[in-house]
């Protein structure tokens, strides 16, 4: 007799738990090594909580009613939970260096492959602003998935706001930017270059909006974003040497078309690659505006792994050598 | 995009070195394979071998043009080919869409019995109009955004058969001459948009592969120039 679980769920059998539990501890002692301490938080939270960090309460995909009525939703992300156990539960002072692992719930397309449960692992580093936070958290995590087992990751480096900036800077009409916008988050570049050459702009100009997207790789991005662009670079181009310094440059893609769907973020946002899997292992970006929405504004920046993709592509290694 | 380049640390694929490229069985076959010919990969095995799928020596997997997102989107493909049809119909899946390639035009439309004015009469009387078609997401946004309820009935197969046997008042489908419409008594009324062939990636192929990815993309663009 087959009892089902619902699809994008999983059971975890004693090998897998092993495989992942080691992955687990490797990445938890170099969190902890370099000061993260561990924190949890309920896997359930007042949907309203949730909707004060991001609009769309990060895509939650599960909601419920508790005996008093109150709208309960599953966490879709753990940075949202964190920023309000940092607004509620710590003072104001210092720095502030956490990590965590747990599950979070997304809605799935029924068929489509993906997980409605999934487990994350990731750091959040409180009231460390600029690029000595971002470079730190970058480090970090590749340092934590080298430990794991991983060889080939790769952090893809962006900036959140760069495309709105340069609209605004090239005199795009406001009517027009939203549509923009939305081309560059569904990655639909063919519709993109469509739009741009109707708008009444100089030649550069919509060269320019129209090449962004594609400038990805190494430091030589930065050079080949000139005028506008260039100046609205200068984050990237100062977080990119602090990558240096730390002796991780090599690792990073300079992706001047990056964009995440949360809203939150402020500035400087992340992604982790791996030749293994098709997906992206994790992301993150800085959010200094989130930790405000809740208590004593506060900057912040973290990046989150998706566990059982890390397992992937630790197993694709370990089948290399 | 196989040998002479420089793959980089990270350049892998199923196929070894070089690019996995997801082709499309059916239309955009002939037009797909002229296309990969002028980027120099070798396509005569897949020309003269219609039954076998996989083409490891050229990095070449051919599949029906519906599931080349699926792959692309997971990574079992680091680029493919496909039509915009299929893109409008499966917004779900993450890809990257980088070019428009120009062929394979078809137009998504709106058609119904000609000389009758079925959906207009359904309209008004029944308050909706029913449609057929294999393209339930691009028909229920059509008849969404014109301000019309719609029905949508989804078939797999033949959706020229719907509306003569009374199933339902038209259908949205893809017709490049409309040929088949004409044979089977039934008339475009309304364009939806114009289809041609895609060029899409796989996000973290877009990444990682980037050099080998712009490379194919400046060769089309100057095979179009």
């Amino acid at each position: 007799m087959i009892h089902p679980i619902p699809p994008g769920t999983r059971d975890v059998l004693p090998d897998e738990m092993r495989e992942l539990r080691t992955i687990k501890d490797r990445l938890r002692q170099t969190f902890e090594g370099a000061g993260y301490g561990e924190v949890g938080t309920p896997a359930v939270e007042y949907e309203e909580v949730l909707r004060t960090g991001d609009q769309n309460a990060a895509s939650a995909g599960y909601r419920m009613f508790d005996e008093q009525g109150q709208v309960l939703a599953l966490r879709s992300d753990m940075t949202i939970p964190v920023a309000r156990m940092v607004a509620t539960r710590f003072d104001d002072e210092g720095p502030l260096r956490l990590s965590y692992f747990g599950q979070a719930y997304r809605a799935v397309e029924h068929t489509s492959g993906q997980q409605r449960e999934f487990l994350q692992g990731g750091i959040e580093l409180i009231g460390v602003p600029g690029v000595a936070g971002e470079a730190e958290v970058i480090a970090l995590t590749l340092a934590a998935l080298d430990a794991a087992g991983l060889a080939r990751h790769r952090v893809g480096l962006g900036d959140g706001a760069l495309y709105r900036t340069l609209l605004a800077a090239l005199g795009v009409p406001p009517e027009n930017q939203a549509e923009l916008l939305r081309c560059l988050a569904q990655r639909d570049l063919v519709t993109l270059e469509m739009r741009v050459s109707e708008l009444v702009l100089a030649r550069d100009a919509r060269d320019t909006l129209i090449r962004l997207p594609e400038l990805r790789g190494g430091p030589e991005v930065l050079e080949r974003a000139d005028g506008p662009a260039g100046d609205a670079v200068d984050g990237l181009r100062r977080l990119y040497a602090a990558l240096e310094e730390k002796g991780v440059a090599d690792r990073v893609i300079l992706d001047l078309g990056l964009v995440r769907e949360l809203s939150y973020y402020t500035g400087a946002v992340y992604e982790v690659y791996d030749p293994a899997v098709g997906f992206t292992l994790g992301g993150g970006g800085r959010y200094d505006e989130l930790i405000g929405r809740f208590g004593a504004p506060r900057p912040g920046c973290g990046l989150t792994l998706d566990l059982q993709r890390v397992h992937i592509a630790q197993a694709a290694e370990e089948r290399l050598r | 995009m196989r040998g002479g380049e420089d793959l980089g640390p990270t350049g892998r694929s199923p196929a070894g070195e070089g690019l996995t490229i997801a082709v499309p069985r059916g239309a955009l076959l002939a037009d797909t394979l002229d296309l990969l010919d002028h980027l120099g990969v070798d396509t005569a095995e897949v020309r003269g071998n219609d039954r076998k799928l996989l083409f490891e020596e050229v990095g070449i997997v051919t599949m029906r043009p519906s599931d080349v997102p699926t792959y692309v989107e997971h990574g079992a493909a680091d680029i493919g080919i496909t039509g915009k049809d299929v893109l409008l119909e499966a917004p779900e899946r993450d890809v990257y869409e980088l070019l428009d390639l120009g062929f394979g035009r078809c137009e998504m439309v709106v058609a119904a019995r000609a000389g009758d004015d079925a959906l207009g009469e359904s309209l008004r009387r029944l308050g909706r109009v029913r449609v057929a078609t294999k393209y339930p997401l691009i028909a229920a946004r059509h008849f969404s955004e014109t301000g019309r309820q719609a029905e949508i009935v989804t078939v797999k197969g033949s959706v020229e058969l719907a509306p003569l046997t009374g199933l339902v008042d038209g259908i949205v489908d893809l017709t490049a001459t409309g040929r088949t419409l004409a044979e089977n008594g039934l008339e475009a009324v309304e364009q939806i948009v114009t289809c041609t062939a895609r060029l899409v990636a796989n996000p973290v192929a877009h990444k990682l592969k980037a050099r080998e990815i712009d490379s194919v993309i400046g060769r089309i663009r100057g095979a179009e120039a």
